[in-house]
């Protein structure tokens, strides 16, 4: 707000004098280039209240994109090249079995540095993180997996050079896991 | 109580892709649920686990409140040569269980 104040008066002293003094011009230079950094600093800040959750009349993104998305970072991963091996319907969602794997030669200069597990609708959609090495030999893990309902598992690969593969699979859960 | 178990192959050549099964005892508390007087019970998973041979590691994982009680994991390994498993798995509060195996390795 102080910020703004400042802006427009210099604004109006330049209107009704003349500027032809160079560190006049200068200094109004500065000050308006101060307002525009303000104003998009306040831009920011407005989004990051959003993307947390801050303002309530935004909808607010669901828990598992917000993971998700400081995983990638800007990265864009590529859809469809993790195996997510899961049963279609799991009567019993305490234990659903579920085994993940990426093709890859797995030698030291290229291997699946990662892969995590995301359960889009648990109450903390974060289940697991697999680190690999050189030494894995194939970048598989298994393991048993609790899901809530029904719902769609997602899996993120991270891959030595930076890129990100992503594998998603739906299960019908009977009973849900996690109950309270 | 926390006896783990794993599963290798009887034996292995180097340069084999070997599957190695572990599985420990444990409740996974998730910290979601409430006992029957609603009082929340407090989480206490395992929350870690690594898998070194011959002092190198193989593999890890960091685990959530989303993996089921007695936590089963499976893994592979291109035999280096011979050498010793050491497999780690730490509790909420930093309890940790150590279990140190032999590769027979022909």
């Amino acid at each position: 707000m102080l910020g703004a104040d400042w802006g427009g008066t210099a604004e109006r002293r330049h209107a009704w004098l003349p500027a032809q003094d160079d560190e006049m011009t200068d200094s109004i230079a500065s000050q308006l280039l101060d307002r525009r950094q303000f104003a998009s600093g306040a831009a920011a800040l407005a989004g990051l209240l959003v993307s947390s959750g801050g303002l309530g009349a935004q909808p607010a993104e669901p828990a598992w994109q917000q993971v998700f998305k400081t995983l990638v970072g800007d990265t864009k991963p590529i859809e469809g090249k993790v195996s997510l091996e899961l049963p279609e319907i799991a009567e019993n969602g305490n234990t659903v079995p579920v085994t993940v794997s990426v093709e890859s030669p797995m030698t030291a200069t290229d291997y699946v540095k990662a892969i995590h597990i995301l359960a889009t609708e648990n109450p903390q959609p974060g289940v697991a993180t697999f680190h690999f090495s050189p030494l894995s030999g194939k970048a598989s893990a298994a393991s048993r997996m609790r899901l809530a309902r029904t719902q769609e598992v997602v899996a993120l690969a991270e891959l030595s050079d930076g890129k990100f593969l992503v594998g998603r699979r739906t299960v019908k859960v009977t009973i849900g896991g996690c109950g309270g | 109580m926390n006896k783990p178990r794993v599963k290798l192959p009887d034996s292995a050549k180097a340069g084999d892709l070997i599957e190695v099964k572990t599985l420990i005892s444990h409740v996974m508390e998730t910290g979601q649920r409430k006992d029957p007087d609603g009082k929340i019970i407090p989480r206490n998973i395992i929350n870690f686990f690594s898998a070194t041979f011959a002092g190198n590691e193989v593999f890890r994982a960091e685990l959530q409140p989303g993996i089921s009680a007695n936590p089963f994991l499976s893994f592979f390994m291109k035999v280096p040569g011979p050498g010793e498993f050491e497999f780690t798995w730490v509790e909420d509060g930093g309890n940790k269980i150590v279990e140190k195996i032999k590769l027979n390795v022909t």
